[in-house]
């Protein structure tokens, strides 16, 4: 037991949640892969190696002169001419798959949507593009923009939660009579209007659900801090004359942490979900932006081709169901209970 | 025959090499009172649960016999056992607070015992409820019935927790540490209602209690525990009398005793409080009526001089521990705190700052006391970073690692978390955080309340010994006058936030001026069991 830090602990007790290990493991794996999705889908080859000179298309643009054709635009691997150029005198690397979420697959010999095939695993959608090329995409989006949303919203939220809770009286008490207000707007509603007069993009779609999901911590971490303050050690560190910065980030907030974590795997959830369900509604990302909402949208109006939603469903099913054991897991060590006595157990 | 008779009954819970309870053997008559007093650890409250079949998880438990009335229970099925609990034995808790289902009102609480053994109609159970309210001293009213536990005080929850377990009759109670939670002079009254239930029903009552003054006045028989083991066991008077056991002997020696060292009359005033005044606002009467004011400290003063111990007496909510945070200036109160000729109440936050190395706080709780993701080293270097900045990380270091061994404490100690302490070393580790920016003055809110009479008398000589060698002011406050009689020079009685008697100890404790004070006096001094046995 000596020197070993509550994090350690923690840890291991995570650990000893199997399921949540191995999710955790899972949902990693996946994510990596979809961080270098262009490298596993994409239009452009890896590598091309022309006249014993290599390139490098899927980092750098190349006109189609750069491989003896006529055109001073950017070369499109996937047009025979251009590929016969290319193998005359070399070769190409292309990624497992040769599509990109927006690559139109203009050689489909059946109407889009297309049904899995050889060439496309998962099918087509209904405007001809590859299905697990934006499912890749699609999972990346939706855990960015979860990610991103959740670090965000959890930062305001513990900020202002542990304010409230340090100093209480009239800040709280205004501060909670803002929240009641503030959390008591439609944001699905106010989403849908603020995007009917701007088209929202990945950035404002994030920073108008900001505006709306700081909010989920901050009952919590002022909880925490009410009761925190009165606490010896707090008072021990006032007594001291400790400054108050140092007080709520050295002594206050590591212990409030432990709530707060928990809670991160369900907001990370959630903020999904609600990307998905603007998506799902049309009221999301730009048209033609890999979504995984979108992709449910095209099952739901294409019901004779059922690969569309059943791919969606799946990948969300496995991702949303992934971080929810990943939290099961989280809050299990966290709960002092199982890491007391799981340093009981030890001699 | 006797009521309860145990044989070698051991608990364990890894290693049944390492019992938690080894072997240990008693028997207990109807309408006797056998006491099991023994420090924290010592087995005392796992022996009582392994009657009850209330161990926790992981515990095993191998006896050769638990018998009730010659019956031996461990022959018995689960089901019947599980009637024991609440019908032939009913149990008292230390905590009442929390022993007692807060959404319940008082009818249900009791109502519920009596409806689970006996089968009563409403009527009957609530004449029942009334009954029991009677014989625990309580108001017999329809009011009383339906009152929620917070509605209570603490000694009215223990007595509605005794209501509780004599609601079936039983024949065995057994109280675990059932006055710890609550005043001296509160304690006595539960046990003397628990003394005369003993007497009128015939009851065997187990008292478990770590307060050998408290047994020596109440108990028939004791059965010191140390270690999971019986070390003596016998006639109460016999035992407190002539132990012996050395572990007996070492128990009633840790009795805190002795004087404070005398101080020179002409020490200079240290810290001067003039009148200091704060009010809690209270529930508002109507809506736009005033709201009421309750006293928190109304109209304190005292001096402290250089090098003297002033006690702070007084029972829960009588305003100590509020006097102590505003002289820490933790809250803000009316009046003057005067700290070396220096007027801090006329500072501001960033102003106090340097005065506050002057006067330092060590807490009554050592596992709340010390933020347990710190290590020892980084908790009692803290205050080094805030008022000298100038140091580095070395002398910073050296500093804490001279500290620690002036506690006390190993040497290796500033490596390790708080969790790995004991009570009492925890207690050392918040001296030394307190200690380390050289303070005149340390307020010590009930440091000893919280560990064991042995560990106790530990610190009291630690705290004696820093005075002695450092020059310090101690504002000592406690509920036990007498860790406070061997540790202050002068004494403030406190009641309901007033001053109602300040003079030095020793006259104070011989001629007290108030009766409250004698009643407080009396309540923990004459039950030294060495001089009288309840008959």
């Amino acid at each position: 037991m000596r020197t070993e830090a509550i994090w350690h602990r923690q840890w291991r007790a995570f650990r000893r949640n199997r399921r949540g290990l191995w999710s955790l493991y899972l949902f990693l794996v996946l994510f990596v892969v979809s961080l270098g999705a262009e490298l596993v889908a994409n239009d452009k080859p890896i590598a091309v190696r022309y006249q014993g000179e290599l390139y490098w298309p899927v980092f750098q643009v190349y006109p189609e002169t750069a491989f003896g054709g006529l055109f001073e635009t950017e070369a499109n691997y996937r047009d025979p001419y251009v590929r016969e150029l290319i193998e005359e005198d070399g070769w190409m690397l292309w990624p497992p798959i040769r599509y990109s979420y927006d690559t139109i697959n203009y050689e489909l010999t059946v109407p889009a949507p297309a049904p899995p095939s050889a060439e496309n695993w998962l099918g087509t959608d209904d405007q001809g593009r590859d299905v697990l090329a934006r499912l890749i995409y699609g999972f990346r989006l939706s855990v960015l923009f979860g990610l991103i949303l959740t670090v965000a919203s959890s930062a305001i939220g513990i900020v202002v939660g542990a304010l409230q809770g340090y100093y209480g009286g009239w800040l709280d008490l205004a501060g909670q009579r803002f929240l009641e207000i503030w959390s008591s707007m439609p944001i699905l509603y106010l989403i849908i209007v603020i995007s009917s007069f701007v088209v929202p993009g990945f950035w404002t779609l994030l920073v108008i659900m900001l505006l709306f999901s700081w909010m989920t911590l901050v009952d919590l971490v002022r909880a925490e801090f009410l009761r925190a303050r009165n606490l010896d050690y707090v008072r021990a560190a006032q007594a001291l004359g400790v400054r108050t910065p140092v007080i709520l980030f050295r002594h206050m907030l590591p212990n409030a942490m432990v709530a707060t974590l928990t809670y991160l795997p369900f907001v990370l959830n959630a903020s999904v979900i609600l990307l998905t369900s603007l998506d799902f509604i049309g009221f999301g990302l730009p048209p033609g932006a890999p979504s995984l909402g979108e992709l449910l949208g095209q099952g739901k109006a294409n019901l004779h081709a059922p690969w569309l939603g059943l791919s969606a469903f799946v990948t969300l099913a496995l991702m949303l169901s992934l971080l929810v054991f990943v939290g099961e897991a989280v809050r299990d060590a966290f709960d002092p209970r199982k890491y007391h006595a799981d340093a009981g157990e030890r001699p | 025959m006797s009521l309860l008779r145990l044989r070698e009954l051991s608990v364990w819970f890894d290693d049944p090499a390492r019992p938690a309870v080894d072997r240990v053997s008693l028997d207990l008559d109807a309408g006797r009172m056998l006491a099991l007093v023994g420090e924290s650890g010592s087995g005392k409250s796992l022996t009582a649960l392994s009657i009850l079949d209330l161990l926790p998880g992981g515990a095993h438990r191998r006896a050769r016999a638990i018998e009730l009335d010659g019956d031996n229970v461990l022959d018995w099925p689960e089901s019947r056992r599980r009637a024991l609990r609440g019908g032939r034995i009913g149990t008292i808790f230390q905590e009442p607070l929390t022993a007692l289902n807060p959404l319940h009102r008082v009818e249900k609480q009791i109502g519920e015992a009596i409806r689970v053994h006996q089968k009563l109609g409403g009527a009957a159970v609530r004449r029942r409820c009334l009954e029991l309210l009677e014989q625990v001293d309580l108001p017999a009213s329809e009011d009383m019935l339906a009152r929620y536990p917070h509605q209570l005080s603490g000694g009215q929850r223990q007595r509605v927790m005794i209501a509780m377990a004599l609601a079936n009759d039983p024949q065995l109670l057994i109280a675990d540490e059932p006055t710890t939670a609550l005043d001296v002079t509160i304690q006595e009254t539960i046990l003397e209602l628990l003394k005369r239930l003993q007497r009128e029903r015939h009851l065997g009552v187990l008292l478990i209690s770590h307060d050998l003054g408290l047994v020596g006045r109440f108990a028939e028989d004791v059965a010191v525990m140390h270690q999971g083991r019986v070390v003596e066991y016998g006639d109460t008077d016999r035992v407190l009398n002539r132990p012996e056991h050395d572990y007996t002997r070492h128990l009633l020696a840790a009795e805190p005793g002795g004087r404070p060292r005398p101080t020179a009359t002409d020490a200079p005033v240290l810290l001067r409080a003039e009148q200091l005044e704060m009010h809690f606002s209270g529930r508002r009467r109507g809506w736009l009526g005033a709201r009421e004011t309750v006293a928190a400290v109304d109209g304190v003063s005292f001096d402290l001089r250089r090098g003297e111990t002033l006690g702070v007496v007084g029972e829960s909510g009588s305003g100590k521990s509020t006097l102590a945070l505003i002289l820490l200036r933790l809250i803000r109160a009316r009046g003057k705190v005067v700290l070396l000729d220096q007027s801090l109440d006329t500072l501001s936050g960033r102003a106090l700052r340097p005065w506050r190395k002057h006067m330092q706080v060590v807490f009554q709780d050592p596992y709340g006391s010390l933020n347990p993701r710190l290590t020892v080293h980084q908790a009692v270097e803290e205050g080094l970073r805030v008022h000298h900045k100038s140091l580095n990380a070395d002398q910073r270091a050296e500093r804490v690692r001279a500290l620690l061994a002036e506690v006390g404490l190993p040497a290796d100690s500033g490596d390790r978390y708080p969790h790995e302490f004991s009570g009492g070393q925890r207690q050392r580790i918040a001296i030394a955080r307190a200690l380390i920016l050289e303070p005149d003055l340390l307020i010590l809110d009930e440091p000893t309340s919280a560990l064991d009479r042995s560990v106790q008398a530990q610190v009291l000589a630690l705290l004696k010994d820093l005075q002695q060698r450092r020059g310090l002011s101690y504002l000592f406050i406690s509920h036990d006058l007498k860790v406070v009689r061997a540790i202050s020079h002068r004494l403030l009685v406190m009641r309901h936030g007033k001053v109602i008697e300040h003079g030095d100890t020793e006259r104070v404790f011989e001629a007290p001026e108030q009766a409250y004070t004698r009643r407080l006096i009396e309540a923990a001094f004459n039950r030294d069991g060495k001089q009288a046995v309840a008959q």
